[in-house]
């Protein structure tokens, strides 16, 4: 039987379920790693090289080293776990979460001022805005 | 014996830990986010709890993709601050309560809720901001803490129900410990916000009023609220809301409500924080 996901008719949204879960496993596990000095280091040094030490797809590592956080998502991320990879690089939750928006940063904190996104016509795909 | 006597919930940003440390709590943006916590900072050092039960989740911090407790509890006698890729924060060592995070941890699981026993453990801005928001910046914290780690990250996460009940076997657990203690119930995170996707900056106040409004007097109505309610109204972070429930459900039947805070934006985040005061 197929999980079932009441969630799939949200719209922009990735719910980290079991099967994102298992498809991102190595992608965050690569994150995780780079909570230590010494492999941020190493990643600085040469990002193609590191990411080749870790079993992700083609896709995960080119998402990472294009640091195209949608891409991330999509191919199993978590965003706790990729927010090692954005403070590695000196970069905030709002670069990040302003980034998979497509607004550029300064529009979507403008937005978050004006009392962030409104619900109203983002709770079903399809609906009217 | 030991008994709970209040209970308070807060958001806990990491940014707002961050403004903290680095002394920006008066500026424009920041400052009506802290003024929220004037009238708490008071209030607790009269109260002087002599331990907090802290109910937070950890960010892919001590736990990442290789094991995923549900519901965990830390029976350690301390617990250094974590480094989340930008050092550690400059807090003071947490301090825990391993005697009676023992006794909650038999006698919760004899109540038939399993928990993970932790005795080694870094704590992460989930547990830290909301520390820093209350006591601000001490040499020590001025209690002990026992932290308490639930899964909202990765699905499948507890539903709001069992978080509720589950509260409820905490509360019979502190109260059968023989020591006479002042113990506290903390539920942090939320309220709406939603970090990822195109919908990301969500903010749901009418929402979130409506959940604050229910929390003193009507916690049943909010333990029936499904995962799919919180995602589709409060954003997919929104479901960090659950752990309050553990927080109310620990509080008793009556409580009375001393204090409510809610302001927009501050980073991603609407921030919701209430003190409530068990009555019986």
């Amino acid at each position: 039987m197929a999980l079932f996901k009441p969630y799939a008719d949200i719209p922009g949204t990735t719910v980290f379920d079991a099967d994102m879960a298992r498809k991102g496993y190595h992608l965050n596990q690569f994150c995780m790693s780079l909570m230590k000095e010494e492999n941020r280091q190493r990643f600085r040094a040469d990002e193609r090289a590191y990411v080749d030490e870790w079993p992700m797809t083609e896709a995960q590592k080119q998402a990472v080293l294009d640091r195209d956080y949608t891409r991330m998502i999509a191919n199993g991320g978590n965003v706790y776990f990729l927010s090692k990879l954005f403070a590695s690089d000196g970069k905030t939750f709002v670069h990040a979460a302003a980034s998979m928006t497509g607004m550029p940063e300064d529009e979507y904190k403008e937005m978050m001022l004006r009392g962030g996104r409104s619900p109203e016509g983002n709770r079903y795909i399809g609906e009217k805005k | 014996m030991a008994r709970i006597t209040a209970g308070v919930t807060t958001s806990h940003i990491p940014l707002i830990g961050r403004v903290i440390d680095t002394g920006e709590t008066e500026t424009p943006y920041w400052k009506p986010v802290f003024d929220g916590y004037d009238f708490t900072k008071r209030w607790i050092e009269k109260e002087q709890p002599d331990v907090v039960f802290l109910v937070y989740n950890d960010h892919a911090t001590a736990f990442d993709m290789r094991m995923i407790p549900t519901f965990a509890i830390g029976c350690a006698e301390e617990f250094p601050p974590a480094d989340e890729g930008y050092g550690p924060r400059p807090v003071p060592v947490v301090e825990g309560a391993p005697e009676l995070a023992w006794h909650i941890a038999q006698s919760v699981i004899e109540q038939d809720f399993d928990l993970t026993i932790i005795n080694e453990m870094a704590v992460d801005h989930g547990l830290t901001v909301p520390l820093s928001l209350v006591f601000g910046q001490p040499d020590a914290w001025p209690c002990r803490i026992i932290p308490f780690p639930v899964n909202v990250v990765v699905y499948p996460v507890p539903s709001g129900r069992r978080c509720f009940k589950l509260g409820k076997a905490i509360r019979t657990a502190i109260e059968s410990f023989d020591e006479d203690l002042n113990v506290q119930v903390w539920g942090t995170g939320g309220m709406s916000h939603q970090l990822q996707g195109t919908r990301a900056g969500l903010i749901n106040q009418e929402w979130d009023k409506r959940f604050l409004d229910r929390l003193a007097d009507n916690p049943e109505e909010l333990a029936e609220i499904p995962h799919v309610e919180y995602i589709r109204e409060a954003g997919s972070e929104g479901i960090e809301l659950v752990m309050w429930l553990i927080m109310r459900g620990a509080l008793g039947d009556k409580v009375k409500e001393l204090h409510r805070h809610y302001h927009v934006p501050a980073s991603n985040t609407a921030v919701g924080h209430m003190v409530l005061e068990a009555v019986d």
